[in-house]
């Protein structure tokens, strides 16, 4: 089963769930006293989706490491290559603009 | 009441149907055969290091540098194969004296005429490595060779077939990134690890290590060209049930040289994306 098809089955799923509730409103209690939540349940539930979604990639954002160690590591061993190979016998060149 | 059983069982169905791939692909078998072969093979492993490269005139002697460095250091055997593709910059004269220097067993210069693309590159390269693992990294300095030692270590651990460094894991990250381009890759990682589930927290990263034979396998079985190569190959590790193992690492963006990132590549990224989607 491909990932799209996953997909569209649980989404299949879910809708009949939602739909079969919706529709047997007159012989169920529970289901006529909270009706407008279940027929907008699918939207809440995507707002609240869209909500974690949001939040889970701000705070991914924020908290994504800076490697400044690793920067200033490697300026310094850039400086330390070109000194070697220079020693080595190579021949650095600098890019012609 | 009948419909509410049909229903569960329905979502019961359903539930093991999401949850039967997250099943760990490891064959135990395995474990116990390589454990006693891994003392043996240490002495026989070698690593192949492909490094393509188009313009990197000022980063491939720096980057060879510290890859004779780090590796000598680790005392693993290795070689360094350089896949360059007509650079107007001369990066091949520069590949031509490092290899004057390092020796002709260590570096191996396996040049082609115009750009072809990395994919072929990679592809390329392969087809002239001796080593029985295969290791790939960018040229331009934002992969540090001083990582290749922990991919080696990873992969011993568990016999992973592939190991796959991540800048969303631990210690892992990035140097050089605004707001918006860390927005962007975290956004597209949200999304990719959403739909598709790889089981691997980097898909654009291009700093891994792979088993010979599993990247050959891999290779045939990708379709897509260029940058994006990189997620349908891990893509593909998941759906042949090949082991994926993870390394923290620092991203530093390029210091010389021009980026090639541009929106064309986040098209090319959907595009792969929905692909794979729809069809793994
Ligand atoms: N042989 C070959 N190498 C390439 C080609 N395109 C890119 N490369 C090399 O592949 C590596 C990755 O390319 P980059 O240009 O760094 O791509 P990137 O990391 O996505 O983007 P930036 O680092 O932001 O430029 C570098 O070592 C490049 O020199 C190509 O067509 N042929
Ligand atoms: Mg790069």
């Amino acid at each position: 089963m491909t990932k799209l098809q996953e997909w569209l089955s649980g989404g299949g799923i879910l809708f009949a769930i939602w739909f079969y509730l919706i529709t047997s409103k007159d012989n169920n209690d529970f289901i006529r006293d909270n009706y407008e939540l279940i027929l907008y349940s699918p939207i809440i539930f995507i707002i609240l989706f869209g909500l974690y979604a949001a939040t889970i990639v701000l705070y991914r954002v924020y908290t994504f490491n800076d490697c400044e160690e690793a920067a200033v590591e490697l300026q310094k061993e850039i400086v330390e290559a070109k000194e070697q190979l220079v020693k080595l016998g190579f021949k650095l060149q600098e890019k012609s603009k | 009441m009948v419909h509410y059983q049909f229903y569960l069982s329905l979502l019961l169905v359903l539930s093991i149907t999401f949850i039967s791939p997250r099943v760990s692909h490891k064959e135990s078998l395995n474990i116990v055969n390589d454990m006693a072969n891994e003392e043996m093979r240490d002495s026989e492993n070698k690593y192949s290091i492909l490094l393509p490269t188009y313009n990197e005139l000022e980063n491939l002697p720096i980057i060879i540098y510290l890859l004779t460095k780090y590796l000598d250091k680790s005392g693993y055997d290795y070689e360094i194969i350089v896949i360059d593709d007509g650079s107007p910059d001369g990066t091949l004269e520069a590949a031509k004296q490092l290899q004057n220097i390092y020796g002709k067993d260590k570096i191996i210069l396996r040049p082609r005429e115009k750009k072809l693309g990395l994919g072929t590159a990679y592809i390329h390269g392969i087809k002239h490595a001796t080593g029985n693992f295969i290791i790939i990294m960018d040229a331009d300095l934002s992969h540090h060779p001083k990582f290749i030692s922990q991919f080696i270590e990873k992969q011993q651990s568990e016999d992973f077939d592939v190991v796959s460094g991540s800048r969303y894991i631990g210690s892992g990250g990035v140097f050089g990134w605004d707001f918006k381009r860390k927005l962007v890759s975290r956004g597209a990682n949200f999304l990719t690890q959403l739909l598709l589930r790889p089981g691997a927290s980097d898909l654009t990263g291009s700093f891994r290590l792979y088993k010979k034979d599993v990247l050959d396998k891999l290779i045939k079985s990708c379709v897509s060209k260029g940058y994006v190569f990189q997620m349908e190959m891990i893509i593909r590790a998941r759906e042949l049930n090949f082991t994926v193992g993870e390394v923290p690492i620092t991203f530093v963006d390029r210091v010389y040289g021009e980026s090639k990132l541009g929106g064309s590549e986040i098209v090319q990224f959907v595009r792969a994306m929905l692909y794979l989607f729809a069809t793994t």
